[in-house]
């Protein structure tokens, strides 16, 4: 078998031993902490945030008008619709300042 | 009979409703299905093993890490741990999906966390949040057509890849932030969002200028996390309830 094949059998139980590793150790304990479920609680939020920030060090004027109309749009659409507005923003304004 | 009929009729309907809510995804990860699928031909792979990186992995960042450190010819293990880092967040996921799915056979329950990504995450979090129950019709909807579309445009990308025209005026770069800022901000309402989102966004940034990617998002995402455990209970509403 080719290197790149065991790599990505490799990669591909690694990745799903991350999918199924937090279940099975927390789904050792009987009753969840306070303090450990409002950190399960946070999770969402706190990992979809570290998938966008590092993405503002290197945003220009066309990404900000993209997020700035996304959190706009958030005030009262639903997912698609932000995405949606957002990724129009994205566009458009590129083919004016690249 | 009729009872089944029925039951049956609702995983359909459960299924299909949970596939209308998959096409953001399924859109937002198109263009980077094609790209992946170019970048590993062009990284060194044939469309068979592009092909087969998204299948058996289906994680879109850590296979974008996987063929480029490929193409850089670095050592196959140091490849295998770097997957595995861009994919530790799932073992958070993981935690708190395992509240919601407890319930399934488990057959289902091992199914289900191989199809769980970010977006698939999220969106049955959210379903959960609005005190609706997490099924596996529901949520199989949710997540095979975005694992479907991800490994069929992975080996088209690769078998098409020279003819992408330009992805940067297409803003293809940058679809997926803007769909996470979206399901960032759908979490406002919870306790502790803005101290939660704050850390993370710092805490990720000092960390991807200093340790690098793809570290940041482990570190980032552990810093919000701690915070919301370390603050005291009363301010994270969930002493609250009986």
């Amino acid at each position: 078998m080719s290197t790149t094949l065991w790599i990505i059998l490799a990669g591909a139980v690694a990745t799903y031993l991350t999918r199924v590793g937090g279940h099975l150790i927390i789904s050792r304990f009987e009753t969840v902490h306070p303090r450990v479920e409002a950190g399960l609680n946070a999770v969402p939020a706190a990992v979809l945030t570290t998938l966008v920030a590092p993405e503002l060090l290197h945003a220009g004027p066309a990404e900000w008008a993209a997020l700035a109309v996304t959190a706009l749009v958030s005030l009262r659409g639903g997912l698609m619709a932000m995405f949606l507005a957002g990724a129009a923003v994205l566009i458009l304004a590129r083919q004016f300042v690249g | 009979m009729a009872a089944e009929a029925i039951s049956e009729g609702r995983s359909g309907s459960d299924f299909w409703a949970g596939a209308r809510l998959s096409m953001p995804v399924v859109v937002a990860s198109a263009p980077f299905a094609i790209l992946f699928g170019a970048l590993a031909v062009d990284n060194g792979f044939s469309v068979l093993e592009a092909f087969l990186m998204s299948a058996l992995i289906f994680g879109g960042a850590s296979q974008m890490v996987g063929i480029e450190l490929f193409g850089q010819h670095v050592a196959p293990w140091l490849i295998v741990l770097s997957i595995f880092a861009v994919n530790f967040r799932h073992v958070l996921y993981s935690a708190g999906l395992g509240r919601r799915i407890a319930h399934w056979p488990v057959l289902q329950q091992a199914l289900g966390y191989f199809i769980m990504t970010d977006p698939q995450y999220a969106v049955a979090e959210a379903r959960a949040q609005s005190g609706q129950t997490v099924g596996f019709a529901w949520y199989l909807g949710l997540g095979l057509p975005v694992y479907v579309f991800w490994v069929i445009e992975s080996a088209l990308g690769a078998v098409f890849g020279k003819l992408i025209p330009d992805t940067h005026a297409l803003g293809i770069d940058f679809l997926l932030p803007i769909y996470f800022l979206g399901l960032v901000l759908g979490f406002r309402k919870r306790p502790l969002w803005a101290p939660v989102v704050a850390a993370s966004a710092i805490a990720s940034i000092i960390a991807y200028r200093t340790v690098g990617s793809p570290w940041h998002v482990s570190i980032g995402a552990l810093a919000g996390v701690l915070l919301a455990v370390i603050l005291p209970p009363h301010h994270s509403g969930v002493g609250k309830r009986p």
